[in-house]
């Protein structure tokens, strides 16, 4: 994350780490917690965008980012650089879900 | 009418018989002459306010998955983005029904072309909010009321329509769309309502038609003969009483017929698979793979996230024994960025422990997450792939180094029982040059290292066979060591899940075994059936 002044921008990145991305739940989630914040948030999937608005779920879930994709979070306006964080923090930590499981059972 | 077979997928397991009651969906939208713009507004507005009260209520009438599925659609509705172009279009002189049936039919294909299966199963969730708001808006479009016991078919079937009907009394779901992946395919599975989608063909015609629902092989039988009648009632009795048989020995201590007492664990790869599962069914957790946490990004391969892992593990355990095997990554189990590409033969090369030599800090943090963890429950570690005793006395020097660490940081840790897996034969033959604190053998291993023969290699899978005697002979070699050295011996393959292997696992001497969820109920019918009079161990 970049160190804007405070309460201006932010903007970072994390990779979605829960199994099926950012599906229903996680979106729910996510835009929960986005509007907990005045500040503008938004996502995208390219740093060059198009840019969704984080608040809503109907635009986080036109996104449709999967497993393993890079979501890239900013900013702007009062509490930015909270609100940033906050959504990072919740994708790194995989929206509470379980982790990614295909790989092979293994053998005893 | 004669016999006829529809082909699906099944999405649900199980079996069913009844009949069918077809559920319309939404294809044509009366169209009507649009009232002034205002009112047509009005009339959008407050039907998917509506639609939205009505799902709150029915959301605070479920729990769990249903909840949040339901929380989804409400985030949906109450969500602007999704109502703007049906409100723009009434603002150019559309009729509310249909401005807001193309609004929506243009958010749904969105969804239906998404390349990941996940996301084109929301189009059912989009498709049930559609047709909510479509019912409040044209009154009088009454929905079937579905008799209990009967078979739903339909187009597909919307999650609020599965959740308003009573599945107590049986009954499946037959789709002539739909997916596996869909919110209602996993609450099917959740709560065993057999179900089959893409069977094709019109809903509609299957109306009132006696039909057998095989949701095991995805097939549908229409208006069956006696025959096909009379093979599925087989297979339902046959079914039920398996499946109470088992039920009624899942949770009863395992003990042969002679009155022996057989310990019987889990084995888990994920903290999710305890959900559901009632700790009382088992003595113990014989084997935690713990790869999983390591795959993906890494995001938790930090201690912090395993440490929460296993503590939810130990928690959940109430006591019993947990058993944690530290990474055994390489050989069939490669992970990226830590096991070695490009070797000749993986099996015989760095994995399990071995690997743990080469990434000494990956171990470190392993066994200071197992060290915090081992304070809330009897968890215990156990090392894969141990072929010298010196690999087991290096362990004990990290297991040593991280709980220095950890009580100079002040951080609260337990020193857990440190165990070994015996799955190479130079350790299942020199067992006596091992001093861990138990064994735990990994007989798909050991039984491939001693055939000298792949399981996943189809031209020598049969000689690959656990019940071969020299595998045996090694086996009893092991408990006999264990029983006069008193150190636990354990049994974790897929030979421990196999009640065909179960008498000449006991008469190895074996009293422990470990397997999957699905196999404690039959594993402990098996045990059940054993004799062990006059057997020497």
């Amino acid at each position: 994350m970049n160190d804007a002044p405070a309460g201006m921008e932010a903007a970072g990145s994390a990779e979605l780490v829960n199994a099926v991305g950012l599906h229903a739940r996680p979106s729910v989630k996510l835009t929960k917690l986005a509007k907990r914040f005045e500040c503008r948030v938004e996502i995208a999937l390219d740093p060059s965008g198009p840019w969704m608005d984080a608040k809503s779920p109907v635009k986080v879930m036109r996104v449709k980012a999967p497993l393993g994709a890079v979501v890239h979070v900013r900013a702007a306006g009062p509490g930015a650089p909270a609100a940033a964080a906050a959504l990072l923090q919740l994708i790194r930590d995989g929206f509470g879900e379980e982790p990614h499981s295909a790989a092979g059972g293994g053998h005893g | 009418m004669a016999e006829r077979r529809l082909f699906g997928r099944a999405a649900a397991r199980g079996l069913a018989r009844g009949v069918v009651t077809a559920l319309a969906t939404t294809d044509t939208v009366p169209d009507r002459i649009p009232g002034s713009p205002e009112a047509e507004r009005d009339a959008l507005v407050l039907a998917v306010a509506q639609a939205g009260a009505e799902l709150e209520a029915l959301q605070s009438g479920s729990s769990g998955a249903a909840s949040e599925m339901l929380g989804f659609q409400i985030a949906l509705l109450s969500d602007e983005e999704l109502t703007s172009p049906a409100l723009a279009a009434i603002e150019c002189g559309r009729p509310a029904p249909l401005a807001w049936t193309e609004a929506m039919a243009a958010e749904i294909a969105g969804y239906a072309e998404a390349e990941d299966d996940y996301f084109a199963a929301r189009t059912a969730d989009l498709e049930d909010i559609r047709d909510r708001v479509l019912a409040l808006l044209t009154p009088g479009t009454g929905q079937v009321a579905v008799p209990g016991g009967a078979v739903v078919a339909a187009a597909d079937l919307p999650l609020s329509r599965f959740l308003a009907i009573d599945w107590r009394e049986g009954g499946a779901i037959v789709l002539t769309g739909g997916s596996p992946a869909s919110h209602v395919a996993m609450l099917a599975r959740a709560r065993g309502v057999p179900m089959v989608v893409g069977v094709g063909g019109s809903a509609a015609a299957l109306a009132g038609c006696e039909v057998l629902v095989d949701a095991e092989a995805g097939e549908v039988v229409l208006e069956p003969g006696e025959a096909s009648r009379a093979a599925f009632a087989a297979r339902i009795g046959a079914q039920a009483a398996v499946v109470g048989a088992h039920a009624a020995f899942r949770t009863r201590p395992a003990a042969t017929a002679d009155g022996v007492a057989v310990s019987v664990s889990l084995n888990i790869a994920d903290v999710a698979e305890l959900e559901r599962l009632d700790p009382a069914i088992c003595d113990g957790i014989g084997l935690v793979r713990t790869e999983l946490l390591f795959h993906g990004t890494g995001a938790l391969s930090d201690e912090a996230a395993q440490y929460g892992a296993y503590r939810r593990i130990a928690e959940w355990a109430d006591g019993r024994p947990v058993v944690i095997r530290t990474l055994d990554a390489g050989g069939d189990k490669p992970i990226p960025g830590v096991t070695i590409t490009g070797e000749s033969n993986p099996f015989l090369g760095v994995r399990g422990i071995r690997l743990s030599l080469h990434h000494p800090k990956l171990f470190l943090v392993q066994l200071r997450a197992l060290a915090r963890a081992a304070v809330h429950g009897d968890v215990r570690v156990m090392l894969p792939m141990v072929t010298v005793p010196d690999e087991l006395a290096w362990a004990r020097q990290m297991l040593n180094a991280a709980l220095d660490e950890l009580a100079e940081a002040g951080i609260p840790a337990r020193r857990p029982r440190l165990g070994m897996m015996i799955e190479v034969p130079a350790a299942a033959i020199a067992i006596e040059e091992f001093d861990a604190d138990f064994f735990s053998i990994g007989s798909n291993d050991l039984t491939q290292y001693v055939t000298a023969a792949a399981r996943d290699i189809g031209a020598v899978a049969e000689l690959a066979d656990p019940g071969n005697p020299a595998v045996l002979r090694l086996i009893a070699s092991i408990a006999r060591h264990g029983r006069e050295a008193g150190v636990d011996v354990s049994l974790c393959g897929d030979a421990a899940a196999d009640p065909a292997m179960t008498d000449r696992l006991l008469r190895a001497g074996l009293r422990s075994l470990s397997v999957a969820p699905s196999a404690i109920g039959p594993v402990k019918q098996a045990i059940a059936a054993v004799d062990l009079h006059g057997c020497a161990a």
